[in-house]
């Protein structure tokens, strides 16, 4: 969508017109919903990272927490005020956060460090990968803003985040979609030895995986509903978006299962086979982030090497493109993750 | 005057005796920025605020541009690196006539020139993309470095703040910038004690910077940012040196100068102003104007 510079937008009209959009269709703006991805009359639960990191610190003492200036911005200062001798404030240095986590993890402690996911994903590459992965330390790595959950544009824009990671070896990547799962994933990683990288949404996060009685097991997808006509796989909160989008379809008479997959490396690959080998239905893996490399292409690749072929396969992801940047409902609904135009486009398919 | 040298030098701000237009292009600017501040409702007021003076000084002092031709290769380069004061850079593109006043309604919204997070791609007058922090100073040392190749005369300026300072690339930069004796970068530091978590001074701590950059080998000035007289001082100096060296100018500003009420608020790195406070910032801001 991006114009020229050099050209007014035309929807400001000449000089003194133009506005705020309409009164029914007020324009959006980049801080709406800049704190919380949840609609109006959605449950939530508040802080659910930092509440239950720091509950499992009352048992494990070797937990510690670690930021770069991002602390109120991804919920780590819940656990620094409830744990103010066992937080860390880096300075905003990503790369020296990575390390120091590095090195005590070395040390015997086990390090969750917080940053924006780009900034984990792009600037600390290098001290992940060296510092970490390889010497397969204990530290986990948690990031705020995941895929497009800003429309600050492509600084602040993940998109690429699990691309990155899943070409990292030994580290776990783990996706949650809600409150629920959230609270369950931080001590599911702290029980696994070893790297992991956690995409996180924080503030007041949706609360919606409760109502299906799922609850999180480190590499293991799950069936949230069971569907004959067509088989969403997601992770994140693009599984909250399957499960409407599942309701919305039910109207129509299309019937959507969901498979939801938060651990994204290593891959659950036998449930995601078993699953998708199912006679007469659409596989639609759908993802917040670029279609490039995600859960997508993963999914894809396995059912290639298994000759396992669906009746169709088709990806709900990001383009190949940097974002645009804006408020999050018209982005999500112009690079088609919202629920809505992942309807539209499973509709198109069918 | 306030303008010296060393960290010693911070000094409690007086009213500017001289340079009144300045004085009310930095009113301008302040009043841009508010205007769109209201638009969102939210986000980077207080520094908008801040460093209102030190945009005016090098906006209608010291920098050489075209408003007309925002490309124009003569012209000085002013890169922000801190994306998030984009606010504040388009006021003075709009106080400088490079954006349309009117544009300021469009503010951080849909398929606006004007995003939160300043781009490069969007907006007339913005250099560089800069969201993603500690970027600048390094992107400088290229400018730098391709306009000495051009022989050219023009300053590259280079904004960045106390918070980015945690950043390694902007030392790198530093000491890459005074190895190549950059004598056509002028850096500016925001010092405004405030990051994303709280006081820069305690998440973790910048000082002593002017001995810092000194050692790195910078012409080193520490100013009271909102003081024109010593910024206008203090970048007249940077200009005029002769000394084969990048300049700094550290200017100490005060986030949300100019309305009080603000001032006073402590989280102040992402503020919130209710609706009906917009009004009244206005109003005092103009009242001190008037004072
Ligand atoms: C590399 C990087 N890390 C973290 C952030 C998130 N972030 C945005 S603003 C900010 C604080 C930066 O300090 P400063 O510019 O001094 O803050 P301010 O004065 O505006 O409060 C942080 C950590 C970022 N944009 N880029
Ligand atoms: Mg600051």
């Amino acid at each position: 969508m991006r114009r020229s510079k050099y050209t007014r937008p035309a929807w400001l009209g000449e000089q003194g017109e133009g506005g705020q959009g309409t009164a029914d269709k007020p324009r959006l703006t980049t801080s709406a919903m800049i704190a919380s991805l949840a609609g109006a009359d959605q449950r939530t639960k508040p802080a659910p990272f930092g509440n239950a990191l720091s509950a499992l610190a009352e048992t494990r003492p070797e937990v510690i927490g670690l930021t770069a200036d991002l602390a109120k911005y991804t919920d780590l200062h819940v656990f620094a005020k409830a744990h103010p001798d066992r937080f860390y404030q880096m300075g905003m240095a990503e790369q020296l956060l990575i390390s120091a986590a590095a090195g005590m993890a070395r040390e015997g402690f086990m390090p969750f460090a917080t940053t924006y996911a780009v900034f984990a994903a792009r600037r600390a590459y290098d001290f992940i990968c060296m510092a970490i992965a390889e010497e397969n330390l204990n530290v986990k790595i948690v990031c705020a803003l995941p895929g497009l959950t800003t429309g600050y544009g492509p600084s602040h824009q993940a998109t690429e985040d699990i691309a990155i990671f899943r070409g990292m070896p030994n580290i776990t990547i783990v996706d949650p979609c809600d409150a629920h799962e959230i609270e369950q994933v931080v001590p599911a990683i702290a029980a696994h030895q070893g790297p992991v990288y956690m995409r996180l949404l924080r503030g007041n996060v949706p609360l919606v995986l409760d109502e299906y009685g799922y609850t999180f097991e480190l590499g293991k997808a799950k069936m949230l509903r069971d569907g004959n006509d067509v088989l969403i796989i997601s992770s994140g909160l693009m599984t909250m978006r399957a499960l409407e989008t599942a309701k919305a379809l039910s109207d129509d008479n299309v019937d959507v299962g969901v498979l939801h997959v938060p651990t994204i490396k290593p891959l659950d690959e036998a449930t995601i086979l078993k699953e998708t080998s199912r006679t007469g239905r659409m596989a639609v893996v759908a993802e917040n982030h670029t279609i490039v490399g995600g859960l997508g292409e993963a999914v894809a690749g396995l059912l290639m090497r298994s000759g396992v072929f669906p009746t169709a396969f088709r990806q709900v992801a990001l383009p190949d493109e940097f974002l645009d940047a804006g408020a999050l409902p018209t982005l999500h609904d112009r690079y088609g993750i919202s629920t809505k135009a992942m309807t539209d486009s499973i509709k198109g398919w069918l | 005057m306030t303008t010296s040298t060393g960290d010693a030098g911070r000094q409690a701000s007086k009213p500017p005796m001289s340079n009144l237009s300045l004085a009310d292009r930095a009113y301008h600017i302040r009043r841009h920025a508010l205007r769109m501040g209201e638009v969102q409702g939210q986000g980077y007021i207080a520094q908008a605020l801040g460093i209102a003076d030190v945009l005016a000084v090098s906006y209608f002092h010291a920098m050489n541009y075209r408003p007309e031709d925002p490309e124009w290769e003569e012209r000085d380069r002013f890169l922000l690196s801190i994306g998030h004061y984009a606010i504040a850079l388009y006021a003075a593109l709009i106080e400088a006539g490079i954006i349309p006043e009117d544009e300021l309604k469009s503010y951080g919204s849909d398929d606006s020139r004007l995003p939160m997070s300043g781009m490069a791609a969007y907006t007339p007058g913005m250099e560089i993309t800069g969201g993603s922090l500690g970027h600048g100073l390094g992107l400088a040392v290229g400018f730098c470095l391709g306009l000495k190749r051009k022989q050219s005369n023009s300053f590259v300026y280079c904004l960045f703040s106390d918070g980015e300072l945690g950043e390694g690339s902007v030392w790198e930069a530093a000491w890459s910038a005074s190895h190549w004796k950059l004598d056509n970068l002028i850096g500016i530091i925001d010092v405004n004690n405030q990051q994303a978590d709280g006081p820069a001074s305690e998440v973790t701590g910048f000082e002593p910077l002017a001995a810092r950059f000194e050692s790195f080998g910078w012409h080193v000035q520490r100013v009271d940012g909102n003081d024109i007289d010593a910024l206008v001082e203090a970048f007249d100096a940077a200009r005029n040196s002769t000394e084969p060296k990048p300049r700094i100018v550290i200017c100490d500003t005060k986030m949300a100068k100019g309305v009080p009420f603000l001032e006073e608020r402590e989280r102040n790195h992402f503020l919130r102003v209710e609706p009906h406070e917009w009004q009244k910032a206005l109003e005092l801001l103009d009242a001190g104007r008037t004072a």
